[in-house]
C-alpha cells in the first residue's frame, strides 16, 4: 500500500502549494465536459467542490441522504471560521495560523497540508463575502472578528451563532446555480451503500434511493467522498442523527486506508445528558468561552447548593487557575479533560444522571456586569435562547451547565497531499478525510478545512488525476458494478431477514455507551482490550437478534439506521485498535498510562506518524502502515497553554 | 406524564392515510418532542409494527429537516421553536395531540409525517444566489456594508427552509420562504446586479411549483421558527413591481453557469 504523502517537500513550505499547482497537469476547458465526477455528501466540502467543478465545466453527480443538500450537518456549526486575514492587526499571519494549527493538533498533522490550509484560508473569506454570506460587521462596514480557543489573535469570522449555516447556504446556492446550469445533477434522499472499484480504480458507487428503495449504480471517472465524520459511533454526540460512517467505511472495505481513527474530538461545552432517552447532545459554541467563566465549587459538599449560594472564594475557576495565559480559551481537548477531572473528583454540578452529577458551570455574571446584558445578548443571544429551550433555565440569571461531548472526527480516510486516498480515483475531502488537524482540531477550523478542500484544493488536484485517465471509458455495466449491486441488495435482504427481538437503536446505544466509557475522553490498555473483546460480541448479536421493520421498498428509516449501525459495529473495532496501538497521549487521544500530571504525554520517538489501517476482513486484524511525520518548520515541542 | 397521540399514517405518496391513536404513559418533561416519538417508535418496533416516519437530522433547530403539525400548528405551540427543540415541559399530563404532516399541494406526502419539499430547492435554483464563480474575488474588506444592512440581511438569511410557513398559510403560499432569500440578497451590495432578474425568476418558479399567492394573513410569520418577518414579502413584492415597471428581464432558460 502506497502511503507516500506526495507533498512537495523539496521546496520551501511557503511556496510548496504554488509549486505543486504549477507541477500538476491541467484539463483543457473543451475536454472537461467529457469527464464525469461523483461527489457524495453536500456539506461545506461536498457542496463547494461540486459547485466549483461544475463551474469549471466538469459533469458532476452530487448525492446526499437528506431531503435537500442544504441540510448537511455543516449547517449546525455555530462559532465561526478562521482565516489569517490579520484584519485586526494583532499579529496574525499565514505562518501563525499554520503554527497554531500544527501545535494545536499536537504535532500529528502533515506540515505541508496545514500550511496550504492556512494559505487558502484568506480566499475563503473573500469568496464567501462575494457570494453574499452575511458575516458580522463593524459599524464602519468592515468584517468583525472574535477569538477562539488555542489562539491569541482574533481571526475568527462569524455570522452570529450560525456561521456554518450561512457558509453552507453560500455553497448550497452556488451548487443550485450549477444544477440550474445543467452541470450538476443532484440526487437528494440518496444514500451511498458501496464504492465500486474496477481495475484498481474508484469508478462508481452503489446507492439506495431512500424514497423508493431502489438500489442502483452510478459510474464516473472519479469519486469524491465528502461524507463527514464518524462521531455517532458513540451514539450520543453533537453530530446530526443521520451522520454516519457508511460511505467511508465501505470505501475502506474496498481498499482505502483509514487514517488515525482514534483521533476524535470531545467538545468541552455541550449541554449535559438529561436522561436515558437522550437522543443526541447539543453543542454550545466555543465562542461562549470568550466571555463565560468556567467553574465548579472547590468543595464537593457545595455541589448541591444553588450556584449563587457558593461564595466567590469557594469557587474554583479551574481553567484560569491551571492555564493562566490561555485561561478559559485553552484548546478543546485540554478544556474537556479538565472538566472530566473535576467531575471525577466529585465536584460536578447539576442533577444526577446514573448516580453522578456531570456538569461544570459556564458563568456569564461577570460578563453581564462588565459589558451589560445588551452586549451579551447581541453576542450570544441565540445560543442563550437555545440553552433555555432545552434546559428550561435562563442563562442570564443562572450559570449554564456544560459537559464535554463527542463532536468531531480528526481521523478519517487517509489521503495524500492531493486529497487522494489509497485507491486511485478516490478523493476524500472535509471531515471525511484524516485531515489537517492532527490529534486535535482548533475551534473554527472545521469550516475552514471543508471549504478549503472544496473550493481551493480539490479543483486543482482532481484534474491532475483526470488528465491521466481517458474520459468516459468506465463501463457502468462491468462485472465489478454488477457484483457490488448484488452485494448491496443481499445485505439489505439479510438485515430484513434477521427478524430478531432487539431494535437497531438498542444496539447503537449499547455500542456507544461502551465506546464512550472505554474509548472516550480517557483510555487505558485494559479498557481498550476489554472493548475489543466486546465489540465482536455485540456485532454477532446484532446479526442474530436485530429487528428491522418494514420492507426494502419505499421509505424505511429503520432499515437506513440498521445499515449504518452495522457499519459502526465494524468500524468501532478498528478505532479501538488504533487507540490501543497508539501508546502515547496526544491531543484528543488520552491514554491514562501516558501522562504528566494530567497533561498529555507524547512519545515522538515512537509515534510521530499517522496510522493508516488496511482492511483485511471483518473481525480480522487490519494491517498498520505508518506515514512518518516530519516537522521541519514548527519544531516538536510540548504543548504549553500555561 | 401521560400523552395521547393521534398520528397521521400514510404508507406512501399514492396511498390514502388515516389517523392512528397511541398512548404513552411515562413521558418525562425533559424529553424533547422527537425523543418522545423515539420512545414510541422503539415500542412499536419491539411489537414488530412500523415506526412513525418523521424527518429530523440535527435536532438543534438549524437544519430545517424536522417539522410537522401539532394540534393545527406547524412545529407546535411555542414561538420561534422547531419541533426538535420543543420539549415536553410545554405540555401537560393527559394532553391529546394530533400530529399531521405539513399540508400543501406543493409538498406531497411521502410517508406518515414526511413530505417532499424539493420545490423549495427548485425556487433557489431560479436565482437564489449571486452568480459568482469560485476564484479570486476582491479582498472581503474592499466591500463595505453598513452594519444595519448586514444585520437585516442576516435576519432574512436565517431562514432554515423547513416549510412551516407554507403549512401555516391558508393559501399554502411559499412567499415567506422565497422573500427571505430575495431580501437577504437585495439588502446587500453583492445582490444588486441580479436583483430584478432574481425576483422575477424566483417568483415565476414559486407559482409554477403550485404554491398559492400571498394574501397577507400573516400566519407564516407566527409559525416561522426563525422569526422571518412579513416585511420581507413587502420588499419582494416591491422589487417585483419595480422589475415589471423596468420591463421584465429575460428569465428562464439556462442561468449563466460560467
Amino acid at each position: 500500500m502506497d502511503i507516500s504523502s506526495k507533498a512537495p517537500n523539496d521546496v520551501d513550505i511557503r511556496v510548496s502549494w504554488e509549486t505543486h499547482k504549477f507541477r500538476m497537469k491541467l484539463v483543457n476547458p473543451a475536454n472537461r465536459r467529457k469527464y464525469h465526477v461523483i461527489v457524495v455528501g453536500t456539506g461545506l466540502a461536498g457542496a463547494s467542490a461540486a459547485a466549483t467543478l461544475g463551474e469549471h465545466g466538469y459533469n458532476v453527480s452530487a448525492f446526499c441522504f437528506q431531503d435537500s443538500p442544504r441540510r448537511a450537518h455543516s449547517i449546525a456549526a455555530q462559532g465561526g471560521i478562521n482565516a489569517a486575514k490579520n484584519y485586526q492587526n494583532d499579529g496574525d499571519s499565514v505562518w501563525r495560523l499554520f503554527y497554531d494549527t500544527v501545535k494545536g493538533g499536537d504535532f500529528r498533522a502533515r506540515e505541508a497540508n496545514v500550511y496550504r490550509l492556512a494559505e487558502v484560508s484568506v480566499n475563503i473569506i473573500d469568496q464567501a463575502t462575494a457570494q453574499g454570506v452575511p458575516f458580522a460587521r463593524e459599524y464602519g462596514g468592515t468584517l468583525a472578528n472574535r477569538s477562539f480557543g488555542g489562539a491569541q489573535v482574533s481571526r475568527t469570522f462569524y455570522a452570529r451563532g450560525q456561521t456554518g449555516q450561512q457558509l453552507l447556504l453560500g455553497a448550497y446556492s452556488a451548487l443550485e446555480r450549477q444544477v440550474q446550469a445543467g452541470k450538476v445533477k443532484m440526487y437528494a434522499r440518496t444514500e451511498m451503500l458501496d464504492l465500486v472499484v474496477d481495475n484498481g480504480r474508484a469508478v462508481g458507487i452503489v446507492v439506495r434511493n431512500l424514497e423508493t428503495g431502489a438500489v442502483t449504480t452510478h459510474a464516473a471517472d472519479a469519486v469524491v467522498l465528502a461524507t463527514g465524520g464518524y462521531g455517532n459511533v458513540f451514539y450520543l454526540s453533537t453530530n446530526a442523527k443521520g451522520s454516519n460512517v457508511t460511505a467511508t467505511w465501505r470505501a475502506h472495505r474496498r481498499g482505502a486506508a483509514f487514517g488515525n481513527p482514534c483521533f476524535t474530538q470531545i467538545h468541552p461545552t455541550c449541554i449535559p445528558v438529561a436522561g436515558s432517552y437522550q437522543s443526541k447532545l447539543t453543542l454550545m459554541s466555543e465562542s461562549l468561552r470568550n466571555d463565560g467563566r468556567v467553574w465548579v465549587p472547590k468543595k464537593a459538599e457545595d455541589c448541591g447548593k444553588r450556584p449563587d449560594q457558593v461564595a466567590e472564594a469557594d469557587r474554583d475557576y479551574y481553567l484560569e487557575r491551571k492555564y493562566p495565559s490561555f485561561g478559559n480559551l485553552c484548546p478543546r481537548d485540554i478544556a474537556s479533560r479538565a472538566a472530566k477531572q473535576v467531575c471525577d473528583d466529585g465536584r460536578g454540578v447539576g442533577p444526577k444522571v446514573d448516580g453522578a452529577s456531570r456538569g461544570v458551570y459556564l458563568d456569564f455574571a461577570d460578563a453581564i456586569k462588565r459589558l451589560g446584558k445588551n452586549t451579551v445578548e447581541e453576542r450570544y443571544g441565540n445560543l442563550f435562547e437555545m440553552y433555555e429551550r432545552i434546559t428550561g433555565e435562563d442563562p442570564y440569571a443562572v450559570p449554564m451547565r456544560m459537559y464535554p461531548a463527542v463532536h468531531y472526527a480528526m481521523g478519517g480516510l487517509w489521503v495524500d497531499y492531493n486529497l487522494q486516498g489509497t485507491i486511485p480515483g478516490l478523493f476524500v475531502i472535509g471531515e471525511a478525510n484524516f485531515s489537517d488537524h492532527g490529534a486535535n482540531r482548533l475551534g473554527a477550523s472545521a469550516l475552514m478545512q471543508g471549504l478549503a478542500d472544496g473550493y481551493f484544493v480539490l479543483p486543482f488536484t482532481l484534474p491532475n488525476y483526470l488528465a491521466g485517465v481517458k474520459a468516459g471509458v468506465v463501463d457502468g455495466k462491468s462485472a465489478a458494478f454488477q457484483a457490488a449491486e448484488i452485494e448491496a441488495k443481499a445485505r439489505i435482504e439479510k438485515l430484513l431477514a434477521v427478524k430478531g427481538k432487539r431494535t437497531v437503536d438498542s444496539f447503537h446505544r449499547e455500542l456507544g455507551t461502551l465506546m464512550w466509557e472505554k474509548c472516550g475522553m480517557a483510555r487505558t490498555r485494559e479498557g481498550l482490550t476489554e472493548l475489543l473483546g466486546e465489540i465482536p460480541r455485540i456485532r454477532a448479536e446484532f446479526w442474530e437478534n436485530v429487528t428491522v421493520t418494514g420492507s426494502e421498498g419505499g421509505l424505511n428509516q429503520a432499515l437506513e439506521r440498521a445499515g449504518r449501525v452495522a457499519d459502526y459495529l465494524e468500524f468501532a473495532e478498528t478505532m479501538a485498535l488504533d487507540a490501543l496501538t497508539r501508546e502515547e497521549s496526544c491531543g484528543g487521544h488520552f491514554r491514562e498510562e501516558y501522562q504528566d500530571e494530567g497533561e498529555a504525554k507524547r512519545d515522538d520517538a515512537n509515534f510521530c506518524h499517522a496510522s493508516a489501517w488496511e482492511f483485511t476482513g471483518v473481525g480480522q486484524k487490519p494491517v498498520l502502515h505508518k506515514e512518518p511525520l516530519e516537522f521541519k518548520n514548527v519544531h516538536l515541542a510540548t504543548r504549553n497553554y500555561k | 406524564m401521560k400523552i395521547t397521540l393521534q398520528v397521521w399514517r400514510q404508507a406512501d405518496k399514492s396511498s390514502a392515510g388515516n389517523f392512528e391513536s397511541y398512548t404513552l404513559d411515562s413521558v418525562s418533561e425533559h424529553m424533547s418532542f422527537l425523543e418522545m416519538l423515539d420512545v414510541l417508535n422503539e415500542e412499536l418496533s419491539v411489537q414488530g409494527k412500523e415506526p412513525v416516519a418523521f424527518e429530523h437530522d440535527c435536532r438543534e433547530g438549524i437544519c430545517g429537516s424536522c417539522g410537522f403539525v401539532i394540534n393545527g400548528r406547524p412545529h407546535g405551540p411555542n414561538p420561534k421553536t422547531t419541533v426538535c427543540q420543543l420539549h415536553m415541559r410545554s405540555f401537560k399530563d393527559g394532553d391529546q395531540l394530533v400530529l399531521e404532516p405539513f399540508r400543501a399541494a406543493a409538498f406531497p406526502v411521502i410517508k406518515d409525517l414526511v413530505v417532499d419539499r424539493s420545490a423549495l430547492d427548485r425556487i433557489i435554483q431560479h436565482g437564489g444566489y449571486v452568480s459568482v464563480n469560485t476564484g479570486n474575488p476582491q479582498d472581503a474588506n474592499a466591500l463595505l456594508v453598513s452594519k444595519d444592512d448586514s444585520d437585516k440581511a442576516m435576519d432574512a438569511a436565517a431562514c432554515i427552509g423547513c416549510g412551516a410557513c407554507v403549512a401555516a398559510c391558508p393559501n399554502a403560499s411559499g412567499s415567506l420562504f422565497t422573500s427571505a432569500k430575495i431580501s437577504h440578497l437585495a439588502l446587500l451590495p453583492q445582490g444588486q446586479p441580479e436583483r430584478e432578474r432574481r425576483v422575477v425568476a424566483m417568483l415565476e418558479q414559486h407559482d409554477a411549483e403550485g404554491f398559492g399567492p400571498c394574501s397577507q394573513h400573516g400566519e407564516c410569520e407566527v409559525a416561522c421558527p426563525k422569526g422571518i418577518k412579513l416585511t420581507n414579502i413587502a420588499r419582494m413584492n416591491g422589487d417585483y413591481l419595480w422589475a415589471q415597471l423596468l420591463g421584465s428581464p429575460r428569465v428562464g432558460g439556462s442561468a449563466d453557469g460560467g
